[in-house]
């Protein structure tokens, strides 16, 4: 089977409210153009299209079809979609090109997380006969979580506060960021709790998004960019629903993505962490020591939009092979309540 | 070409019902996966990757349940993909799972669709009103009543069309032991006597609304070879997708259908598909679809689709018997019925369908589509190889 490489990346502004509708046409058509300019690339040259987005954050049934018209899909395209975060988008499309089927794919990915209260509609995700009824919502899970390390001493707030930290001040270099800037450590841990043991740094804000990556034989990438960011490996696993069932200071699926993904050497990780404390179980699970720079984009703590964040952090992995700062990268995307869902994938120029 | 050889290693389905109140959704989906496995003879161990698909979550009222179904899908530990794109869902999420193989990345993928409408609304879930978009406010009927109309002053076809294959596929469903609908003294009279829902759609040429689950165990070559009485070979797959509306779009005879059926018979190296096809399950929610679909299939000229209808040619033991498990118009567990279309195509050439097996199926169609007629997926399975 042969390789399939990054070969652009745009997103959009990654803000608190956008005043286009759920369907994302207004964000994703600017960035379609300039990554299809980047490229050399003409909507004619793409042989697959997929995305990933939510009805239930859009508010609506179907509003991927909607999304369609950012394309202008006519004559008819080669088109799928997945009801989850777009780097799993990205996964169908590098199925299609491995096959030989296609030889280009475009994958985006957009949220309007500002249309609703995020928290509330992600606990919707949850059972619906004996967990959802009760409304916990998608920060009080994640505080149990960050409570369960902090109490077997795996991590501590001001640990959290240095991630929030490092994660504003990289932001300052990412125009795209929501959030930036220097912050203390020590000031942040003197803000209220906004679910004890979590304060608002710890959080990654509400955002309205949308990426999109265009993916090509890693033959005709070559033509498209002068170093492409081949995929050298990418998996994904599930773990149970279950949060009784697990050990929340863990996250097995993304540590056996991991293993089977060989992220071995990477310089480089785009971590889709949307909780400071998830940042740590992730280096845990990925085995990423000190050597690794973990974000430097700022990472979802300073940009979060729903469904298109987990492939903007295979984009920024591979902006770092186009621009030459690392050979070999890794980039992670996640789905679900407390880390439940986990893709790594990595790539080298 | 670098694809890898694919098969239908088992499928499985629920008994189909307007209310499936006796089971919640995992119990659903394990009465179709516990079928599709037993049918495969595998077990948990030999399950590489789950892919499931439905359509909106609205239909359920759960935000992208296949998180909190997990453990009942058996996909803990595995790779999960969840599919959506409108009515094709069914089809489209058998063909993710058939690019796995095809790719070399799995040996056995199992693949399940379904919906439970019982659990939420279907009707308030579609009566959304996004801004700058025309609400529809009448379900799916009253949206394609007049592309329906249409066919009928374009084509010519007399009236009594619609009910036959209302009539057929009804008493076709009667055969079928998981059918929602099993009206075994339907008659073309009856059809006709029954009330008009959205002219010139009737009653009786409406497909129900139903709970339901399909699944499949799709595996790669070797695991194909292994299936007693021989897999369902995958021969070609095709997806297309064109834009809801823009002027000038034929929405009767849309050009994403014409393409993907283009690609699809090219693939399978098809060059006379009426000729070449020995069973057809298609996409057929209201009646008269089974005569557009054909023409937009290719397996007739344009116009000429309700001829062979008319002919009976599209009944058990016509030239090409179109939905002889009762089809849509007989089940319609939404998310579902696309991967029942492509499961009941694959039992076809497996010699599987029991009373409703055509006799000798080497060649069958699976046919979905959705949207406002613009999502289209389809495959060609047989009882041999490709190429043999």
């Amino acid at each position: 089977m042969r390789d399939v490489a990054v070969a652009g990346f745009a997103q959009a502004p990654n803000v608190r409210h956008t005043t286009g509708t759920t369907n994302g046409v207004e964000m994703l058509v600017p960035i379609f153009a300039e990554v299809l300019t980047r490229t050399g690339l003409s909507k004619k040259d793409i042989g697959f299209f997929c995305s990933g987005s939510s009805d239930y954050l859009a508010g609506r049934a179907f509003s991927f079809i909607s999304a369609v018209d950012a394309i202008g899909a006519f004559p008819p395209i080669h088109e799928s979609h997945v009801e989850m975060d777009a780097a799993w988008a990205l996964y169908e499309a590098w199925l299609k090109i491995r096959t030989g089927e296609v030889d280009t794919a475009l994958v985006y990915g957009f949220g309007k997380s500002s249309a609703g209260q995020l928290r509330r509609v992600l606990a919707l995700q949850l059972d619906p006969y004996t967990v959802a009824p009760l409304w916990p919502d998608s920060i009080g899970i994640a505080g149990l979580q960050a409570r369960l390390g902090l109490d077997a001493g795996l991590w501590t707030e001001k640990d959290l506060a240095e991630v929030a930290a490092r994660s504003r001040a990289d932001a300052a270099r990412n125009p795209y960021a929501q959030v930036s800037g220097t912050v203390e450590v020590s000031e942040l841990l003197t803000e209220p709790y906004v679910a004890d043991p979590l304060r608002a740094h710890d959080i990654a804000p509400v955002s309205d998004g949308a990426s999109v990556v265009i993916l090509a034989s890693a033959d005709r990438a070559k033509d498209l960019v002068e170093r492409p960011a081949v995929i050298t490996g990418i998996e994904h696993r599930v773990d149970s629903p279950v949060l009784g069932a697990r050990d929340l200071t863990r996250a097995p699926s993304a540590e056996n993505a991991g293993k089977a993904a060989e992220t071995h050497d990477v310089e480089v990780a785009e971590l889709h962490a949307p909780f400071t404390h998830q940042e740590l179980i992730l280096r845990t699970a990925l085995d990423l020591d000190h050597r690794v720079r973990i974000n430097p984009s700022g990472g979802v703590l300073t940009g979060n939009p729903m469904f298109a964040a987990g492939l903007a952090r295979i984009g920024e992995a591979a902006t770092r092979i186009f621009t030459g700062e690392a050979h070999r990268v890794l980039a992670h995307a996640t789905s679900g309540p407390a880390l439940q869902q986990n893709l790594v994938a990595v790539l080298e120029g | 070409m670098a694809k890898k050889l694919a098969a239908v290693l088992g499928t499985g389905q629920t008994h189909h019902r307007a209310k499936r109140t006796d089971v919640s959704m995992p119990g659903l989906l394990r009465e179709a996966i516990d079928r599709a496995m037993a049918d495969a003879q595998v077990g948990w161990p030999d399950i590489d990757a789950v892919v499931l698909g439905k359509a909106p979550d609205l239909f359920e009222g759960v935000m992208m349940p296949e998180l909190f179904l997990a453990d009942a899908l058996g996909a803990t530990g595995k790779p999960l993909l969840r599919v959506h794109t409108a009515g094709s869902v069914g089809g489209s999420t058998a063909l993710v799972a058939t690019s796995l193989v095809q790719a070399g990345v799995h040996r056995r993928v199992l693949t399940v669709a379904f919906e439970k409408q019982s659990e939420s609304n279907a009707m308030w879930a579609l009566s959304i009103m996004p801004p700058f978009q025309m609400p529809v406010g009448a379900g799916a009927g009253g949206y394609f009543a007049p592309h329906v109309r249409s066919y009928i002053r374009r084509s010519g076809a007399p009236e009594h069309i619609g009910s036959m294959v209302a009539a057929k596929d009804r008493r076709n469903g009667a055969l079928n032991p998981f059918a929602h609908l099993r009206q075994h003294d339907i008659t073309v009279e009856s059809v006709q006597a029954s009330a008009m829902l959205w002219d010139p759609i009737r009653y009786d040429e409406t497909c129900p609304s139903s709970d339901g689950a399909c699944a499949m165990v799709i595996g790669d070559e070797r695991a194909g070879e292994a299936v007693p009485g021989g897999a369902a070979w995958i021969h070609a797959t095709a997806m297309r997708t064109e834009p809801t509306t823009f002027a000038g779009r034929d929405q009767v005879n849309p050009q994403a259908g014409r393409d993907a059926a283009a690609a699809l018979w090219r693939e399978a190296g098809i060059t006379d598909p009426l000729s070449e096809v020995d069973a057809a399950e298609i996409y057929v929610p209201f009646s008269w679809f089974e005569p557009m679909w054909l023409e937009n299939l290719g397996f007739t000229p344009e116009g000429e689709g309700w001829k062979v209808t008319e002919a009976g040619e599209t009944a058990l033991g016509g030239r090409l018997p179109v939905n002889p498990s009762g089809g849509v118009l007989s089940s319609n567990p939404i998310g579902a019925s696309g991967m029942l279309r492509f499961s009941e195509a694959a039992k076809q050439v497996m010699g599987r369908a029991g009373d409703y097996q055509v006799d000798g199926a080497r060649v069958a169609l699976g046919h979905a589509y959705g949207g406002g007629s613009q999502y289209f997926a389809m495959w060609v399975v047989g009882s041999a190889k490709p190429g043999r």
